[in-house]
């Protein structure tokens, strides 16, 4: 993701240096933001029963779970397939790129 | 979304960009467009959870329904990003 705004930000000549700083933090924030916007959706449906006037603690337990075994699964997945990549490739060239 | 920007993007006159000027419009367009993201998801749940048979009108429990589905959906997405950051945080701690 860096590089390809690094080098899409390099056809327009010489870039600011400061505009670049400011590219990279608010890619990065916004990367932050969706996936705070996806793990709510996905949560809201395991933790949401009916809408009450507050968010119970039980309620607010179960987000908070389930944004830790969220990145737990993504992290799990992201290992065992480098994992399993290393010991048999699976995948041919043309999925890697 | 498209053309929000217009012609004049950044640029001060005889086309030289402005880096601040652009930054300044980039947050915005980046501010409209997590509105509009949370907008969204919000009344596909709200109304997923609220409508449960679509009627005439929109009637007064369906109304406070979702009035309080929205402000829970602010809190668990405020929750959400608490325990995300909380997380990032203790990874960058181990690291």
């Amino acid at each position: 993701m860096d590089s390809s705004s690094s080098s899409s930000a390099a056809g327009l000549g010489s870039v600011d240096p400061q505009l670049q700083h400011f590219i990279k933090v608010e890619t990065q924030k916004q990367r932050f933001q969706q996936l705070v916007h996806q793990m709510t959706e996905l949560c809201w449906e395991k933790c949401m029963d009916k809408p009450g006037p507050k968010l119970d603690s039980r309620a607010e337990a179960c987000f908070v779970n389930c944004v830790e075994r969220f990145i737990d699964t993504s992290q799990f997945i992201l290992n065992r397939l480098e994992q399993t990549q290393k010991s048999k490739p699976v995948f041919s060239e043309s999925l890697s790129d | 979304m498209e053309g929000g920007f217009g012609s004049d993007f950044g640029s001060s006159g005889g086309g030289k960009l402005d880096p601040g000027l652009i930054m300044e419009q980039v947050k915005v367009q980046i501010a409209v467009a997590n509105a509009q993201e949370l907008l969204q998801r919000m009344t596909d749940k709200c109304f997923r959870k609220c409508i449960g048979k679509p009627g005439g009108s929109l009637d007064n429990s369906e109304q406070k329904c979702i009035a309080m589905c929205m402000d829970r959906y602010m809190d668990a997405w405020n929750t959400v990003s608490r325990a995300y950051n909380s997380r990032l945080q203790r990874e960058r701690a181990n690291m």
